[in-house]
């Protein structure tokens, strides 16, 4: 099964390879893996999904837990979260099919962010079910180029 | 062109471009790096170190010589770790090392790893090319803090000298609480030169790290009730019994409750090797019964172990199958890593058996003990003796001869295992054993450690031809220092403990194990100024252990022992301990 969890790190050089060695090193399995600064610029957070049993994923959260460099390890698994995937993706566009693509770009809620003589670029949010649809679609007009972030995700607010 | 090339060498050596001696000056006259990291070590009660110099450490080789820190100087930089390593073993203290920056910290790895695996608290310093040279590929360059990030607690490359009395402080506290480990210090050049302003901080500000000292209060309920209504229980006790100082509330409990205990190869020395309860070390070639008793119980109470392949033959689903396991340890990552347990206690072993012995109560064990006591009767540990030199016939002369108080270091192979059966511990921290690496080479080194934390004690070095061989350098460094080890060196002219596993199952198709080209050891410690002596007789080990125990110096006896002697029994890996090797007639 897949696990995301959200490991608040320091923000310091060093530190991404003090996390992605302990992935390699012990053999856990890496899905996705996104970094960013937080609100306060001493730490960073990291968004990993990572694949394994219960088993793997309580010793890869204990094994996180011994780096010094590790404030915190919550497994949003384990909670009501929004999570979210950004993706750039380059299609090949022809006179015939261009109205049809961005129909299609419309209807999952995306944006034309570049145009060119023989490619759309499209911006897509959304979880990662929606994106991989997305994505099958375009596979039929030709994708020239395709990058996703990776899954980022935040707890729900208690309401 | 000639000169082109002896220019691009002089420009790549740090020697030639650092030293001038308006640098020298420069950096000397004020408070630099250098002064602020062995202040700061001061502080932390560093009385010595085990380093080795080279360029980009000139300027804190120039500060040792104002500082009241002694320098030891061994002859191979993986000596300096290990040293301080058994130091640190030895004397409970954090260990100190100290390298250049590229070959000289490389050849730390295997002695930081080493440390690593046996939870040994050391801070190592390297030297490091200056900051900006830095990922250049610079001369004698490694980048010794990704290189070491799987076998350090934790580790800092130095930026900025003001940050040195907070790292320094951060290395010690991080190196020796909690589960104890190596924390390294890289140190570039131009840090320890540049001025420092900052001061001590009082306290240590990590928020991120946490350990756990009390056990949970619930779980050692738990764990009392478990024990007290156990019919077949088994203490499984580990080297976190000798860092926690939990010995004596371990005596304490197994005493008060007659329950049986067995040691790992680092747990050798928590419990007395007389005590009563005791069966043995257990795993590989541990003893039978502490191996059936492990297999056959039904409580096994783990105290600062982390079940290791070497005791579980790797077989974690087939390991104490009928049992309930209570685990206790410090690092709640070893919980539940390998086997299951029911009841976790994350915390320090002797606070833990401390709250736990008020709340237990005695279980019924006598049919239990009687079932131990017959396997003990039927099972011993034992060995032929041939009219030869025997090893284990050595080991227990060294026992009764060398004193309750000789601190005993090894290296690896089947001499290792033969002390670890047969050599009579008494006292933790007295046994030194390269456990988690199994590190040939580790024990001479190690033995040198061990006498600077222990001046006046005995100190005994139980190593093979092939292992003493790794560090056999090591001879100038116990006649420099005038450390009186007296080694034992179990010379079988092979690497035994291949040659045995070749031999059982390998059809004796016997590869690369003969050590054909040995020296005359008697000859080439005596080449060093170290007395030698060749011992070929059982007749002649007592008087030769006496000679050397009584000679005011470092002593080598060369024991002549046979290439065919094998380490009983043996639970072959990946079998389970009913299908031990040699353990009856
Ligand atoms: C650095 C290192 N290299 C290789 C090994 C593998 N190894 C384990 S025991 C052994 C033989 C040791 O021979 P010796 O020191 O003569 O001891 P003996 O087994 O003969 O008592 C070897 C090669 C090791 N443990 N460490």
């Amino acid at each position: 099964m897949r696990h995301t969890l959200a490991v608040l790190v320091e923000n310091n050089p060093g530190v991404l390879a003090r996390i992605s060695g302990l992935f390699s090193r012990r053999a856990y399995n890496i899905h996705s893996l996104a970094v960013c600064q937080t609100e306060n610029p001493s730490l960073s957070i990291m968004t990993i999904v990572v694949e394994g049993d219960s088993q793997v994923i309580e010793q890869v959260t204990k094994q996180l837990h011994k780096l010094v460099v590790v404030h915190k390890v919550t497994n949003l698994s384990n909670e009501a979260v929004v999570d979210r995937e950004l993706a750039l993706i380059r299609v090949k566009v022809k006179q015939e099919t261009r109205l049809e693509i961005l129909q299609t770009v419309d209807i999952f809620r995306g944006r034309v962010v570049d145009l060119g003589r023989s490619s759309l670029t499209i911006e897509l949010t959304g979880d990662e079910d929606k994106i991989d649809a997305f994505v099958r679609t375009m596979k039929t007009y030709g994708i020239l180029e395709l990058v996703r972030t990776g899954r980022i995700a935040i707890a729900r607010s208690e309401s | 062109m000639g000169n082109v090339k002896q220019d691009l060498f002089v420009a790549r050596d740090p020697e030639f471009t650092w030293e001038d001696e308006e640098s020298l000056a420069r950096c000397k006259s004020k408070y630099n790096g250098a002064r602020a990291l062995l202040d700061m070590l001061e502080k932390e009660g560093v009385e010595l170190i085990f380093g080795y110099p080279g360029g980009v450490l000139l300027t804190l080789y120039d500060a040792l010589l104002d500082s009241s820190i002694k320098h030891i100087l061994p002859r191979h930089e993986q000596s300096a770790v290990h040293a301080a390593d058994a130091y640190a073993r030895v004397s409970g203290k954090v260990g100190v090392c100290l390298a250049t920056s590229g070959p000289g910290a490389a050849n730390m790895v295997t002695g930081i790893a080493n440390a690593y695996m046996d939870s040994v608290p050391l801070v190592v310093l390297t030297g490091q090319v200056p900051t900006h040279l830095l990922g250049t590929d610079s001369f004698q360059e490694v980048d010794i803090t990704g290189m070491t990030l799987p076998i350090t607690k934790h580790s800092y490359l130095v930026k900025d000298a003001n940050d040195i009395p907070r790292i320094v402080r951060e290395a010690f506290y991080l190196a020796s609480t909690g589960r104890p480990g190596p924390v390294l210090i890289d140190l570039p050049k131009d840090v320890m030169a540049a001025e420092v302003t900052s001061s001590c901080p009082e306290k240590v500000h990590l928020p991120s790290y946490k350990y756990f000292s009390k056990g949970n209060a619930g779980q050692i309920i738990e764990a009392a009730k478990a024990i007290s209504m156990s019919k077949k229980p088994v203490v499984y006790a580990g080297g976190g019994v000798i860092t926690s100082a939990a010995g004596l509330s371990l005596c304490q409990l197994i005493e008060k409750l007659n329950i049986p205990v067995v040691t790992t190869l680092m747990g050798i020395g928590s419990i007395p090797s007389t005590h009563p309860n005791l069966l043995g070390m257990v795993g590989m070639h541990g003893t039978v019964t502490a191996n059936l008793a492990v297999n056959d119980c039904d409580l096994l109470i783990a105290v600062g172990v982390r079940f290791d392949d070497r005791v579980t033959s790797g077989l974690k689903h087939r390991f104490a199958t009928k049992a309930k396991v209570i685990h206790i340890d410090i690092d709640p990552a070893e919980i539940g890593k390998v086997v299951r347990a029911n009841i976790p206690i994350v915390g320090d072993a002797r606070l833990v058996l401390e709250d736990l012995l008020p709340k237990v109560q005695v279980p019924e064990t006598s049919a239990w003990w009687n079932q131990l006591r017959a396997w003990q009767q039927e099972y011993p540990l034992r060995y032929e003796q041939n009219g030869h030199l025997n090893p284990q016939m050595i080991l227990e002369a060294l026992g009764r001869i060398g004193g309750e108080q000789a601190v005993v270091t090894t290296d690896v192979g089947q001499h290792q295992m033969w002390a670890a059966q047969f050599y009579p511990v008494k006292v933790p921290r007295h046994f030194i054993t390269s456990a988690g690496l199994g590190t040939m080479g580790f024990g001479f080194p190690a033995a040198i450690g061990a006498q600077f934390a222990k001046p006046d004690s005995l100190v005994f070095l139980v190593t093979g031809d092939g292992s003493f061989q790794m560090s056999i350098q090591e001879l100038a460094t116990t006649v420099q220092y005038s450390l009186p080890i007296k080694i034992i060196l179990m010379n079988n002219g092979v690497l035994g403990m291949v040659r045995q596993l070749q031999k059982m199952f390998y059809n004796e198709r016997f590869n690369q194990i003969q050590l054909h080209a040995n020296p005359n050891f008697v000859k080439v410690a005596e080449a060093y100024g170290v007395k030698g002596l060749r011992v070929d007789k059982p007749e002649e080990v007592e008087p030769a252990l006496i000679k050397a125990i009584d000679y005011p110096g470092p002593f080598l006896l060369d024991f002549a022992i046979s290439p065919d002697e094998v380490v009983l029994p043996m639970v072959p890996s990946g079998k389970v301990i009913t299908e031990v090797l040699g353990g009856e007639d």
